[in-house]
């Protein structure tokens, strides 16, 4: 399957590229109000760079999801804002391009007609469109399943469709989800690998929620930690591995390091977290 | 709502679609398709023995019947009054030469194709309204929850008033048996809805509209055609009810004038033709809807 992706002749759809500066400013998120407020992510900001592969890395509950829903807009910030090339987020848009963690492919529309959609909201013709389309098929190595239905596709394939599907819009940035975290670990590096050969070719900024260590280092130009719930950013590491990237550098002192560090960090974070719950 | 929704149904039909919880998961969508699977040794020798076995208990159940009736049995419930099988198929091979009995179905098929068309527009839209609008659910809700139990005989005086024609009360009360099962479920596949799709759509860039059309409405499709078919089902229990106490025509006046008259292989008959245009009017509900449903077939 990979082999498809990597000898496909790529019509290097660049239109994305140098676009996708995401600003965070002094976001803080809390739901519900009064006694019942629960704050999800504390006061936080960030700078991502046009093209910079971004993992968010973190404990479930802890809010890193929460926060990008806010870059996709599902969420309003309780304070500061999101801007996407200098333009205040304020719901959900084709410029930012979202996977989920769950199939979230439309299952009575065929993967053609899935991935055609963005492109046909945008109010292209179904032949523009359906060009799109197939482009966006052909990059995920998935050109010959379009007239399948979702269902019929196994879990990896249904999430390249997705990817497809949210880079048909041309998004600045790619908004991902845990996208890989209901795949076999075998899928799921498979997956890491093409989303890199896809990313290296499109160019958009990706930001990518994960609680995977390995994944978020062999992905990522930036890991940013988060801590335990109301999440904020504890650590900012750039991962100099060099790219592209493929999986036996995990041998690499780099990735070992890397990896160590982030561990440490989490290990503390559990701890402090542990210690507070239980005064 | 689902639970009352599940009353309804009880009362109605259970017909194995009408379970759209299930149909949501991916899983129940594997449901075996006899008909449309391969045709394997195995397949054709399941199939033999299903069709074998319906015989042998068609053809008891209508010896019983006939033995039943020959010798007037009687334990409390009496077969003296019931006539055998061959009086039945005498009956039946008398009035299908008499052009008055297929009036009375034809009159029938009508009234239930017009309520049921009705029943249908009005109730998906009342259902899209209520799945779709706290405010319209917060108006509509009270009157279905009154309504609702309110079974169709109990229409049949205030109808007889408050319509201008006997044929408009009698489609009126038919309409009504329709109307509740076709609401309920609509509103149940419309909230029914999951959160994911629409924030997909509204990521790829789509409008409320779109939305709407693109995501809400496929995804209440599943329940809303179980809807239909219970709809058309219950659309039968109440035409008929009208028919018995109103009017001159249709399978159900058939069915009370024999009574009336003493024909009582008639009686029989009316009652097989009601149960026979029941089942075939439900097996054509569902196989209309069906193109629209063909994504959750083709799962593995």
């Amino acid at each position: 399957m990979l082999d498809v992706l990597k000898n496909h002749k790529t019509p290097t759809p660049d239109g994305s590229k140098g676009k996708g500066a995401v600003s965070i400013e002094n976001v803080s998120i809390t739901f519900g109000s009064g006694a019942e407020a629960h704050q999800a992510v504390q006061t936080t900001s960030l700078e991502i760079k046009p093209g910079e592969f971004v993992c968010i890395l973190g404990p479930s509950g802890c809010g890193k999801s929460t926060l990008l829903n806010a870059v996709a807009g599902y969420v309003r910030p309780s304070t500061g804002k999101v801007s996407v090339d200098g333009t205040e987020v304020e719901k959900p848009g084709p410029d930012r391009g979202m996977v989920f963690q769950q199939y979230s492919l439309l299952p009575w529309k065929t993967v053609y007609e899935n991935v055609a959609f963005g492109p046909r909201m945008a109010g292209q013709s179904w032949t523009e469109a359906g060009s799109v389309a197939n482009t966006f098929l052909g990059m995920v190595g998935l050109k010959k399943f379009g007239n399948r239905y979702p269902a019929e596709l196994s879990g990896g394939m249904q999430q390249r469709v997705g990817i497809a599907r949210a880079l048909a819009n041309y998004p600045s940035v790619l908004l991902m989800d845990e996208p890989f975290g209901a795949l076999d670990a075998q899928t799921r590096l498979m997956m890491q690998e093409s989303l890199l050969e896809i990313w290296r070719k499109f160019g958009t900024t990706v930001i990518f929620v994960t609680h995977d260590v390995d994944e978020a280092v062999f992905l990522a130009d930036r890991v940013l930690i988060m801590s335990a719930a109301p999440g904020h950013i504890i650590e900012d590491l750039p991962i100099t591995l060099p790219r592209p990237r493929s999986s036996d550098m995990a041998a690499l002192p780099e990735y070992v390091q890397a990896r160590q560090h982030c561990l440490d960090v989490i290990r503390a974070e559990s701890r402090r977290a542990f210690a507070e719950q239980n005064i | 709502m689902l639970s009352e929704r599940k009353d309804l149904m009880d009362e109605a039909m259970a017909t194995p679609v009408d379970r759209p919880a299930e149909q949501a998961s991916p899983a129940a969508t594997k449901a075996p398709h006899p008909a449309s699977a391969r045709i394997s040794p195995a397949a054709l020798r399941e199939f033999g023995q299903s069709a074998l076995l319906l015989l042998l208990s068609l053809s008891g159940g209508l010896v019983l019947w006939h033995v039943a009736s020959e010798n007037a049995w009687d334990f409390g419930v009496n077969f003296r009054y019931v006539p055998t099988p061959s009086e039945v198929l005498d009956a039946t091979i008398s009035n299908i030469s008499d052009s008055a009995f297929f009036v009375h179905i034809g009159v029938s098929i009508r009234r239930v194709l017009l309520s049921f068309l009705i029943a249908s527009g009005l109730g998906i839209l009342t259902g899209i309204a209520m799945g779709r609008s706290r405010i319209a659910r917060a108006m509509i809700a009270p009157y279905i929850e009154i309504l609702r139990p309110i079974p169709a005989v109990a229409w049949i005086p205030l109808a007889i008033l408050m319509w201008p024609t006997e044929e408009s009360s009698i489609i009126f009360i038919t309409f009504l048996g329709a109307f509740f099962p076709i609401v309920l479920n609509t509103v149940h596949g419309v909230q029914q809805t999951p959160d994911v799709l629409v924030r997909a759509a509204q990521s790829l860039g789509a409008s409320r509209l779109a939305i709407f059309q693109h995501v809400v409405f496929p995804a209440a499709l599943p329940s809303i055609s179980a809807g239909l078919a219970i709809g058309m089902g219950v659309a039968w229990f109440s035409l008929l009810a009208g028919e018995i106490i109103s009017g001159q025509y249709g399978i159900g006046y058939f069915t009370w004038d024999a009574y009336s008259m003493v024909r009582t292989p008639d009686i029989v008959l009316g009652m097989l033709v009601i149960g026979f245009l029941g089942t075939l009017s439900t097996a054509a509900v569902r196989a209309l809807t069906a193109p629209l449903l063909k994504w959750q077939k083709r799962t593995r």
